[in-house]
């Protein structure tokens, strides 16, 4: 298993080395950053079970953060206060937007303590919508529908002695893989341990989970932050890398792409959403070579979501598992359980 | 004997419904009390008021003297008051080892900065929570099943997962509800002798039961409810003879016809 | 004193149809529990049926209206037997999956057939409006608000007085009983989801002439309905009802005295204050405990 792991990121690191066309290895950047999303979102879909529809809010208010923190700017509080800030560097910029992101997955956390279930379905979609009106409408701010342009790139390193700049897509292909590997395995460590059990167990049994000492409002608030601060850096990286955004970055669609990523993929597995991210980020694409309408694309996606929901209802990875293990292994002989009957007393 | 749990004057309501009424009675250190009455007599009320999950309209639960009421189940648990659940409650779609694991939650503190950093004291501290699992497993008969679904189990054995998963928490005032309902005689007389056990490891027992025979059996002492309200107390022999005992049991014709 | 009580009379007509969205869904969701994603599907259905009916089909506007209405209550029976029947048991988190792929498939549909420029509907409603003292009303929007007044006291009478409202709420409190007692299931779950999406799409039919109808008008409707069926608490009409009003009078007196962009926030900001509040809506009662 550990062989074919490096191999197959052997192949993943070499990939800018022999792949001429630039707009594939866009597929694949813009692809990795929705994936890393993905992953972010199954941890709190898939494993502590929260139906979070309002996962772009995170993803936007990183990117914009990151952003604004990086354009510097200058708004207006009240007539006469002005609250401005001076151009930072990206990496510093990025940092705020993980931050901002994370803090706001803890007011959600906190939030979801007290609104369950459907409501706080609700609540989430909410939330995203009026952060998307607030982008669009507080034009001193976040220049509204004009979109903030000129965004600059990420460079890293020591002035005067090196200096390596993601300007073009290699360099961000390989920002986007380093992230992409560093959120799985953080994600990993996260959900096999003492804490990922706690929120399983949320999940599946929440009075027993708490019968037991599990504290609902610690693992809930921990698992939106973790996962709002990781999609905060998604989107961070997608505003550096772009470099124009504006408040669609807001749109629910958004929202709905990861949902289908982690769904397909499988909630509550680790491969799920990278399998759900490569599905749904080649799949426009290759429809696309074949000349079909983005509409036709979308009404796809919604009947291939219907259709795995009926078919393959914990998504791709657990329905190949299953299959994987089904195939040739002989059926367990029953466990003798008990001992034999006492003489009744 | 000192008292580990004291109930005083305790009151339940559901929605108009006064579910337990005045209830007052004291749990004494490493003792095996059992609650008995007729099915809506308020005991899994009474539980459900003494570890957490329903806040009482009034009285007072005291635990080794803290109160308990106001605090979350998860609190409560981590005072050493663990119960299990009428209706058979385990993670389903766990493995029952995983299932253990989750009972030991209270056991380990690694925070969650430690786990991110994959710092090796929180690889040294599973490898404890592996071998407490399979402990308790063992202690429970259920080792072999490790590995199984806990969906898989037959009835008998599933409860034996419950009281797996509430011992791994390490209580020290153990609340079962109904543990062998359901059960066949063998799997009952088996389940006593595991009472007796968990009694040996020093665990206040709180049992609420229907099965004669096992509460006879096990119990120290008795406590019958009848309406929301404590009938009778006592050991139980005497609990057995008790004329209001069997009254609200079998009705008010039954001990006329049978004096 | 004269621009407070033209907002006040746009938000009570407003609010008409704001509590025929709110009483659709929360028939679906608050009785059913199915997190109804397609609602503002139908909202938009019912308005582009409308165009099709009025602009395409030549027919009369009077007739269009009640077809569309029908429609609307066809397609919703067809969504519930074809998507939801084999979900019955399933937990919540599923039904909602399907409604959003079937909220995906039907908005692309939509702007498949229709494409996303906006549409107008003509009506045979003479242009200059009605002039009451100092306030003024289109004659348009006077007849989408008598109607759905119309509509509003149906729903009642229907859910209290008719045997199918007994037996739907005979069926959402207690469905074991309700079967053995002779409710065919099956049909009240079709019956309630096609009337909700009835309902919205009335909603889409009187608005579409008001407005112009476009593809994406459901989204906004969809969420609007939710903070609808929060505000009222889940189940209750007549809690609806007040919801679509209260909602429609916080954006009519928000635009116009705190500002218009932030107008569809009002209803999102409510939401979420009521449910930090009340976690389970305004008009809720407290859920019996098992």
């Amino acid at each position: 298993m550990r062989l074919a792991t490096c191999a197959w990121l052997a192949f993943l690191f070499s990939v800018p080395l022999w792949m001429g066309d630039l707009y594939v290895l866009h597929v694949l950047i813009i692809t990795g950053i929705f994936m890393i999303a993905a992953m972010s979102l199954n941890l709190l879909l898939g494993y502590t079970g929260q139906l979070s529809l309002g996962h772009v809010a995170f993803f936007g208010i990183g990117a914009y953060t990151s952003s604004l923190v990086s354009l510097g700017f200058e708004v207006h509080v009240l007539p006469n206060t002005v609250v401005a800030l001076a151009p930072k560097p990206v990496w510093l910029g990025m940092l705020c937007g993980i931050l901002v992101a994370g803090l706001c997955g803890w007011v959600i956390g906190r939030v979801s303590f007290k609104v369950r279930g459907a409501y706080f379905v609700i609540v989430t979609v909410s939330f995203a919508e009026v952060v998307r009106l607030v982008a669009l409408n507080w034009v001193e701010l976040t220049q509204g529908p004009m979109a903030l342009n000129n965004i600059p790139y990420l460079r890293l390193g020591v002035p005067g002695w090196f200096e390596i700049s993601f300007l073009r897509k290699p360099a961000n292909y390989y920002l986007v893989l380093v992230v992409g590997i560093v959120c799985y395995v953080l994600i990993r460590r996260l959900v096999q341990s003492r804490a990922g059990r706690a929120m399983i167990a949320l999940r599946e049994n929440e009075p027993l989970a708490t019968s037991v000492g599990v504290d609902v409002t610690r693992f809930l608030v921990l698992a939106t932050v973790v996962s709002a601060a990781m999609a905060g850096a998604a989107g961070a990286i997608y505003a550096h890398y772009v470099r124009i955004v504006d408040p669609d970055v807001f749109l629910f669609i958004y929202t709905v792409t990861m949902v289908i990523m982690v769904v397909t993929g499988g909630k509550g597995t680790l491969a799920g959403p990278v399998v759900g991210g490569i599905v749904f980020g080649l799949l426009p694409e290759i429809l696309r070579a074949a000349q079909i309408k983005p509409e036709v694309q979308w009404v796809i996606y919604g009947v291939l979501m219907i259709l795995v929901v009926y078919f393959l209802p914990q998504g791709i990875v657990p329905a190949v598992r299953n299959w994987w293990n089904g195939r040739g292994s002989a059926a367990d002989p029953p466990a003798d359980a008990r001992t034999a009957a006492e003489p009744a007393t | 004997m000192t008292a580990a749990l004291t109930v005083g004057d305790l009151s339940i309501r559901f929605g108009g419904l006064l579910a337990v009424e005045a209830m007052s009675f004291e749990v004494r250190d490493g003792e095996v009390l059992s609650l008995i009455g007729p099915n809506g007599a308020g005991k899994t009320s009474a539980f459900n008021a003494i570890t957490g999950y329903v806040e009482p309209a009034g009285g007072r639960i005291d635990y080794r003297g803290t109160s308990l009421i106001g605090r979350t189940p998860n609190q409560i648990a981590e005072l050493g008051v663990v119960r299990t659940f009428q209706k058979t409650s385990v993670f389903t779609g766990l493995t029952v080892f995983d299932n253990v694991m989750i009972g030991l939650h209270l056991r380990s503190r690694q925070n969650p900065v430690a786990i991110l950093l994959g710092l090796p004291s929180v690889a040294r501290e599973e490898r404890e929570l592996r071998d407490a699992a399979r402990e308790t497993l063992q202690f429970l008969g259920l080792e072999t099943r490790a590995d199984q679904q806990a969906s898989a189990l037959p009835y008998g054995e599933l409860r034996l997962l419950e009281v797996a998963v509430a011992l791994a928490a390490k209580p020290k005032l153990l609340l079962l509800d109904e543990p062998v309902s359901g059960m066949n005689p063998s799997e009952t007389t088996s389940f006593m002798k595991m009472l007796a056990r968990i009694r040996g490891l020093g665990i206040t027992v709180l049992l609420v039961e229907h099965d004669m025979k096992m509460v006879m059996g096990v119990s120290d002492r008795v406590i019958c409810l009848n309406q929301g309200r404590i009938i009778a107390s006592g050991a139980p022999a005497e609990i057995q003879r008790n004329p209001e005992v069997i009254k609200a049991y079998l009705g008010e014709r039954y001990v006329r016809a049978h004096g | 004193m004269d621009q407070l009580l033209q907002h006040c009379l746009n938000a009570l007509i407003l609010g008409g149809t704001y509590a025929l969205l709110g009483i659709g869904l929360t028939l679906i969701f608050g009785i059913m529990r199915v997190v109804n994603f397609t609602h503002g599907e139908l909202y938009a259905f019912g308005a582009y049926m409308m165009y099709m009916w009025v602009m395409v089909l030549g027919a009369n506007f009077y007739l269009a209206l009640p077809l569309a209405v029908l429609l609307g209550v066809v397609l919703g029976a067809i969504i519930e037997i074809v998507l939801l029947r084999r979900l019955r048991g399933a937990d919540i988190d599923t039904t909602m999956l399907v409604m959003i792929g079937a909220w995906i498939a039907m908005q692309n549909s939509e702007q498949l057939v229709w494409s996303g420029v906006a549409k107008s509907i003509d009506t045979p409603f003479p242009s200059s409006p009605l002039v009451l003292g100092p306030v003024s009303v289109s004659w348009n929007r006077l007849f989408v608000f008598v109607v759905a007044l119309a509509l509003i006291a149906g729903s009642y009478a229907m859910i209290n007085r008719t045997k199918l409202g007994k037996a739907m709420r005979a069926t959402f409190q207690d469905r074991e009983t309700a079967a053995l007692m002779g409710v065919q299931i099956n049909t009240i779950h079709t019956a309630t989801f096609a009337i909700g999406s009835g309902l919205a799409a009335a909603a889409g039919a009187l608005l579409g002439p008001v407005f112009v109808v476009y593809p994406t008008m459901g989204d906004l409707a969809s969420l609007k309905a939710f903070a609808i069926v929060i505000l009222g608490g889940l189940g209750s009409i007549p809690g609806a009802t007040i919801g679509g009003f209260i909602l429609a009078f916080m954006e009519e007196l928000g635009a116009g005295y705190v500002s218009s962009g932030y107008r569809d926030a009002m209803g999102f900001l409510l939401i979420i204050v009521i449910l930090l509040v009340k976690p389970t809506g305004l008009f809720a009662q407290k859920e019996r405990i098992g």
